[in-house]
């Protein structure tokens, strides 16, 4: 047995490799070059890019590296580069309102690219260990940010009540975890999944599922583990809670997607059980909830929840299809939830914190170019034609017709209709009510400019032609598929 | 025979000292539960050959972690008994016997691992090239489990990042 890593080994982890440098780079420039923010910004920037253009090479392959622990597949390329979108973009809106915040900004871009590193290492980890410390790396990074207005009470309650949940529920998913390797002898998916083939169903195995079924069930904020996401949301800084609804999202979907098709193929009939009725619950109570939301944190929160619900779809399906069409709308939801929560970000002013339903009152008038941004983003997040919501749904919703889950596409239709409701709502308050103007006038930098842009192109492109995408997530499908030899049979 | 009466009765041992650590009412008792729930777990993981997790057990849980729920229950005073104060050499001995409990236990579980005879290598450990509890563990922590070992010091950055950015008043 060769000791230590051959060179193709660095070569696969170089991405990581840079992110991790650049986040030392920040936090050793914030010191040496104090105030000097616009530099800091462009070094995370440029360190996420690099990271990106170094990824998207790695897209088509399908190895593993580092001894078992990593896989550099298509599947792992295509959620690093959700998340590094989302760093990206959350970067890009992040600098004016950390300007009126006055937070420091060098460790907080450093925390960015570091839950990052984590999330990077979750998409592409096919080993329990190895996903649980990039699970924890992220969720540690989260913590913190969460908490970084520190005269505002809502935002140290929000960090508490993270914190705590967080630990509890990572407790709770290493039981799981500890259970299966109890039961398997090892911690690599594709040894755990050669293990139990041909056994019969433990109870402890089924133990197992929901045990990890819960902790992830919480990363993903899925009803019933969801309590703490309309706090944190609300209470967190606008950036931070833009991230955390879409990258810590993405990475934990690619985590989960790994244990359960990869490692627990045996047990599919038992998670997918599982998982159908988190779906259920999870669009319901989400769009039930948002219905009466006054807070715009608090009601994208809920919609991110009942978003989480048709997400789990692909994994109730488990067709390849159904999971190609999963990450097709994880790639439109990364556009429109980031281009509304920009939006949000930039209704925060000196004079006002900006986050209520009613400071948009108006807003078409004041910035008709932020209210029809907002417009389109709401408009595609309850799925009406011609956006990219729309398209995300229809090839989902699809996907669950085609696999025989039928019931499952009736519910999540009548919960996209009702959602349609609360969204709309957000545009009456734009265009109609026209109450008097609160705060002073919305600047939208630079920065701002380019998130919102990159955002709006990817809802109208996605809207148009979704074939790319598509093709892209199916080949991410397969790779994931490939490793397991065709787990799915569709049907319940 | 003998091992699994002792693992039944350590089982029992931490079940019910974990019990203790939630029901009493005084939070000085609770954490000092705890810290034998700690030992009795380290117990466990001697009788179970895992020599270097028992005295990381001892070292990090029932050492480290401890004092510091210690140090913050004492900080935040939260309701202590007045009579807890009445004898403060009672409270001393405790202290002692705790000290020497915990002394006697890291010995033990060095004079252990040292007295016992070698069992038969598991399927793992006999492809590993090196011999021993605690070589093993490092072998694997530098080669199989490289990557995880390293992102966990990327863990602990932030965790110390985090820390200083949380708790310093102004920077």
């Amino acid at each position: 047995m060769p000791a230590g890593f051959s060179a193709a080994d660095f070569l696969y982890i170089l991405p990581e490799l840079v992110l991790i440098g650049g986040a030392m780079l920040l936090l050793s420039l914030s010191v040496l070059v104090p105030r000097r923010d616009g530099l800091l910004l462009w070094t995370a920037l440029a360190t996420v890019a690099v990271t990106l253009v170094l990824v998207v090479r790695f897209f088509g392959l399908d190895v593993t590296a580092a001894r078992g622990l990593l896989a550099i597949d298509s599947f792992a390329a295509f959620f690093k580069v959700i998340v590094l979108l989302s760093a990206a973009l959350t970067l890009l809106m992040s600098a004016p309102y950390l300007r009126v915040e006055g937070i420091r900004v060098g460790e907080y871009y450093f925390l960015i690219l570091c839950a990052t590193v984590g999330m990077m290492f979750m998409a592409s980890g096919v080993e329990l260990i190895t996903l649980f410390i990039g699970l924890e790396t992220m969720a540690v990074s989260f913590y913190v940010l969460v908490g970084f207005l520190k005269p505002n009470p809502r935002s140290n309650e929000a960090a508490v009540k993270y914190f705590l949940l967080g630990g509890f529920s990572l407790g709770i998913l290493l039981y799981g975890m500890s259970l299966i390797y109890g039961v398997t002898g090892t911690t690599s998916l594709a040894g755990i999944a050669a293990a139990l083939r041909g056994q019969d169903t433990s109870l402890v195995l089924v133990l197992a599922v929901i045990l990890v079924g819960a902790g992830m069930g919480f990363k993903i904020a899925a009803v019933p583990f969801h309590m703490w996401a309309p706090d944190v949301y609300e209470g967190a800084p606008t950036p931070v809670t833009a991230f955390l609804s879409v990258g810590s999202k993405a990475a934990s979907f690619a985590m989960l997607l790994r244990i359960f098709v990869v490692g627990l193929p045996a047990l599919a009939q038992e998670w997918s059980l599982l998982f159908y009725v988190l779906a259920v619950i999870s669009m319901t109570v989400g769009n039930i909830a948002a219905l009466t939301q006054s807070n715009l944190k608090r009601m994208l929160a809920y919609s991110s929840i009942a978003h989480v619900g048709y997400l789990l779809i692909g994994v109730v399906v488990r067709t390849e299809r159904g999971v190609a069409a999963m990450l097709l709308y994880l790639g439109v939801y990364l556009f429109m939830q980031l281009g509304a929560f920009a939006i949000v970000t930039a209704q925060r002013r000196s004079d006002i914190i900006g986050d209520e339903l009613k400071d948009l009152s108006g807003l078409s008038k004041r910035n008709p170019l932020a209210a029809f941004a907002m417009g389109f983003f709401m408009l595609s997040l309850g799925g009406i034609p011609p956006t990219a919501g729309f398209m995300g749904k229809m090839w989902l919703f699809g996907a669950a017709i085609d696999a025989g889950f039928i019931w499952l596409a009736v519910i999540a239709v009548a919960n996209s209709a009702l959602s349609i409701y609360y969204y709309i709502r957000v545009v009456v308050f734009m265009w109609i009510n026209q109450e008097e103007p609160v705060g002073s006038p919305i600047v939208i930098g630079p920065a701002m400019k380019v998130a919102l842009g990159v955002a709006l192109l990817g809802t109208v492109v996605l809207g148009i032609y979704p074939q790319f995408l598509f093709e892209q997530a199916e080949v991410a499908a397969r790779t994931l598929q490939g490793i397991t030899a065709a787990t799915v049979v569709g049907g319940q | 025979m003998v091992e699994t009466i002792v693992f039944y009765t350590l089982s029992a041992l931490i079940l019910g000292l974990g019990v203790a650590v939630i029901t009493t009412p005084n939070t000085v008792h609770s954490v000092l539960f705890l810290v034998m729930n700690f030992l009795c777990v380290a117990v466990i993981y001697v009788v179970l050959e895992a020599e270097f997790l028992a005295v990381i057990q001892v070292l990090v849980y029932a050492g480290g972690i401890v004092v510091l729920y210690l140090f913050v229950v004492m900080l935040v005073n939260l309701k202590r008994d007045p009579e807890a104060h009445q004898d403060p050499r009672r409270l001393s001995l405790v202290g002692l016997a705790l000290a020497g409990a915990v002394l006697l236990e890291l010995a033990g579980i060095v004079v252990y691992s040292y007295s016992r005879e070698p069992s038969a290598p598991v399927a793992a450990a006999a492809a590993s090239p090196v011999q021993g509890n605690v070589e093993q563990i490092g072998w694997l922590l530098y080669t199989d489990y490289l990557i995880p070992f390293e992102v966990a010091s990327v863990l602990l950055l932030v965790a110390m990042v985090g820390a200083i950015v949380l708790a310093k008043r102004e920077l």
